[in-house]
């Protein structure tokens, strides 16, 4: 497999494995843990490979996942206290372990050839030099294999556990009233995260792995309210950015992670602005439309309250107190639903409109006078 | 010690790193006491990391390693990530955590493709700007310990004028508005003093701890009063103290860098207050409910009832 292959590859993996992970810590609001989590495994790494003597995957990934998990129990022993809330515990929790570990590297640890500039960018351009060697066969490159793996591992457990997961997602009381643990799952969740984050650190590094999990997620949440769809789009996203993102790094000769990272925040801010269910634009022309609709019925209420036969453009400006622009545009809106029409440069209603401001009327006659039925007491007793 | 002493007072670098780090201690704790009481501490770590690109582009149109040019970069970029935050939270139904995670790894990515450019460009005046990473307070000069002090005292001197408008905007926004206060305004400005603390901080602690040096100093405080006034001076103290503490002990032990030690030496102090504080420290707070339960059991049954 040639080098640009493998370095593509491996940057789609590492996208794809944190996008399962990813969505559904966007969903249960946990973004910054898994930021916590990946600042947090460097004093794991450097304590694992200082007992394995040397840079061994197996031990890393254990210390990792050891320091993901105890960070996960610090922050939260630290909300327990009451003493501390959320956000302050993670703030204080992962800038002390991160610390310590840079701590033990210089200190005591240089030999370990590990330093906190690779754990936190990591170089996806060498993951082809970085071969696997089982056996003594070169299976491949470590990175890319590693990263493969990650995701099949991920996409069963998603599948395995969709059903669980989901549940708990949306209704932990319910989850935990059906018998499923909603402290098994949470820990299940964490321990993924930080595998994940071991295993895509050495590839992009730590923060731009957090990048991956928590960009390509939330630009899929601004798309869709349906969890399946959110995954797969979420995937998409990611490997979109991935693929684009290393062309660009090559193009302009910058770091690949970083751009993977940027063109993800692309996607984002397009999603964010365009998204046709949770964009701004759509939510912004919505709340306009609907701000010319009221002012529609506002009109035609108006114009059948009076009863003239017709209302000249300065008399109704002054009236309703609109500006001239938005008046236009109001008469402009209600003619085209056939509501008003011009008579000389006067506005008046047609039959249509005269209609519809009688239904507005009798149907806030009805809201006023309308009792709302009294909320019958429950029964003790009888289960319905 | 002696020793110790005579060298901060005379020793140029180490007076530089001790007066740089409690600078930065004092004024991170100051402004992350309002930070913390507004449930916005992560903001600060997400401030640090959005400034990185600012810090890239600053050198890149000036060519200039100055630390004010820099710091100036590093607060419109971080001020521009604050104001995306507040954005998005408003625009969008993502939550908080989530928009702070998305603008912190994309302004840092951005910040990363930024460096590397410049490194590939061959611009030989480049090295050293990594260090805003990291940290590295063994670099500081005597041109950065001025800039920091004035960026600081513009934000504490902010504090102290608008201590009544602040305190209102950290407790009871919703009266403060209802007595006519521009609250929005305020908020601007509170957090724009923050981004001036975090600012400060990028040379000394880095991107990667600045968030520990706005919360925990202000977290130890909350433990030993209930008073904003106290809490600030005390998180100021704390921040400053754990500052100063790093910075000896980095210089006088071999192969320990400043800007960890900073840290650790602030989480000691947050471990100390949370278990040991008068009122509200765990420890005590265990006794009391021990020695009440013992209470109980003495009196028997119907004295508790």
């Amino acid at each position: 497999m040639n080098a640009e292959l493998t370095v593509l590859l491996t940057a789609v993996f590492a996208a794809c494995a944190c996008s399962l992970v990813g969505t559904f810590l966007i969903l249960r609001r946990m973004a910054m843990m898994a930021d916590a989590i990946s600042h947090a495994i460097l004093p794991g790494l450097v304590i694992a490979y200082f007992l394995a003597s040397g840079p061994n995957l197996i031990a890393g990934t254990l210390g990792a996942a050891l320091a993901g998990v105890t960070t996960v129990v610090l922050v939260e022993a630290l909300q327990r206290t009451g003493r501390v809330k959320s956000d302050s515990a993670i703030g204080i929790v992962f800038p002390a372990l991160f610390a310590l570990g840079t701590f033990l590297v210089s200190r005591y640890f240089s030999q370990v050839h590990l330093d906190a500039d690779a754990v936190l960018f990591g170089e996806i351009a060498f993951a082809p030099f970085d071969r696997l060697i089982l056996f003594g066969n070169d299976v491949g490159s470590q990175p890319l294999i590693v990263l493969a793996i990650l995701t099949v591992i991920n996409a069963a457990l998603v599948l395995l556990f969709y059903k669980e997961l989901k549940l708990a997602t949306f209704d932990p009381g319910l989850a935990a009233a059906l018998g499923l643990s909603p402290l098994v799952i949470h820990y299940g969740l964490m321990t993924a995260v930080s595998v994940t984050t071991v295993g895509a650190f050495a590839a992009v590094g730590a923060i731009l792995v957090v990048a991956l999990m928590i960009v390509p997620a939330a630009t899929a949440y601004l798309l869709t309210d349906r969890l399946e769809l959110m995954i797969v789009l979420s995937l998409a996203s990611g490997a979109a950015s991935a693929v684009v993102g290393y062309y660009s790094a090559v193009a302009f000769d910058v770091s690949i992670s970083g751009m993977m990272a940027v063109v993800g925040g692309i996607f984002f801010a397009l999603a964010a602005l365009f998204s046709p269910s949770h964009g701004i634009v759509a939510r912004t022309l919505r709340r306009l439309r609907l701000r010319e609709r009221f002012a529609v019925d506002l009109l035609l209420l108006h114009l059948n309250h009076h009863r003239t036969a017709s209302e000249s453009m300065e008399h109704l400006a002054r009236e309703l107190n609109w500006s001239r622009d938005w008046l236009t545009r109001v008469i402009r809106r209600a003619t085209t639903d056939g509501y008003v029409r011009d008579e000389d440069g006067r506005v008046a209603l047609t039959d249509a409109g005269r209609d519809a401001a009688n239904s507005h009327v009798m149907a806030i006659d009805r809201d006023a006078h309308e009792v709302p039925p009294a909320r019958s007491m429950p029964t003790p007793g009888i289960a319905d | 010690m002696p020793d110790l002493l005579h060298d901060v007072i005379f020793d140029y670098t180490l007076r530089n790193v001790a007066l740089g780090s409690a600078l930065l201690g004092i004024v991170g704790g100051v402004l992350g006491t309002f930070a913390v009481l507004r449930r916005q501490g992560l903001l600060g770590d997400a401030l640090a990391h959005a400034a990185l690109p600012g810090i890239a582009l600053a050198f890149m149109l000036t060519g200039s390693k100055t630390s004010l040019v820099l710091m100036i970069g590093a607060a419109i970029s971080g001020w521009l990530g604050m104001l995306l935050i507040i954005r998005i939270v408003q625009d969008t139904r993502l939550s908080e955590d989530t928009a702070l995670g998305v603008v912190l790894t994309v302004f840092f990515g951005f910040g990363v493709v930024l460096l590397t450019y410049i490194q590939h460009s061959n611009n030989a005046n480049q090295a050293g700007l990594d260090q805003y990473l990291f940290g590295q307070a063994a670099t500081l000069v005597w041109e950065n310990v001025v800039t920091m002090a004035a960026l600081g005292s513009v934000a504490l001197l902010l504090v102290a004028l608008l201590f009544k408008e602040f305190k209102l905007l950290s407790f009871d926004p919703e009266f403060g508005a209802s007595l006519g206060f521009p609250m929005r305004g305020l908020n601007v400005l509170l957090t724009s003093s923050i981004v001036i603390a975090v600012v400060i901080g990028l040379q000394t602690v880095g991107v990667v701890l600045m968030a520990a040096m706005l919360i925990a100093p202000a977290a130890a405080a909350r433990q030993w009063t209930n008073r904003l006034g106290v809490m600030l001076a005390l998180s100021g103290f704390f921040g400053g103290a754990a500052g100063v503490a790093g910075a000896m002990i980095s210089v006088t032990a071999r192969r320990v860098p400043t800007g960890p030690m900073i840290i650790l030496c602030v989480t000691v102090i947050v471990v100390i207050s949370i278990l040991f504080a008068p009122e509200r420290g765990i420890v005590w707070d265990s006794l009391r409910r021990r020695s009440l339960r013992r209470d109980a059991l003495a009196r028997g049954p119907e004295a508790t009832a």
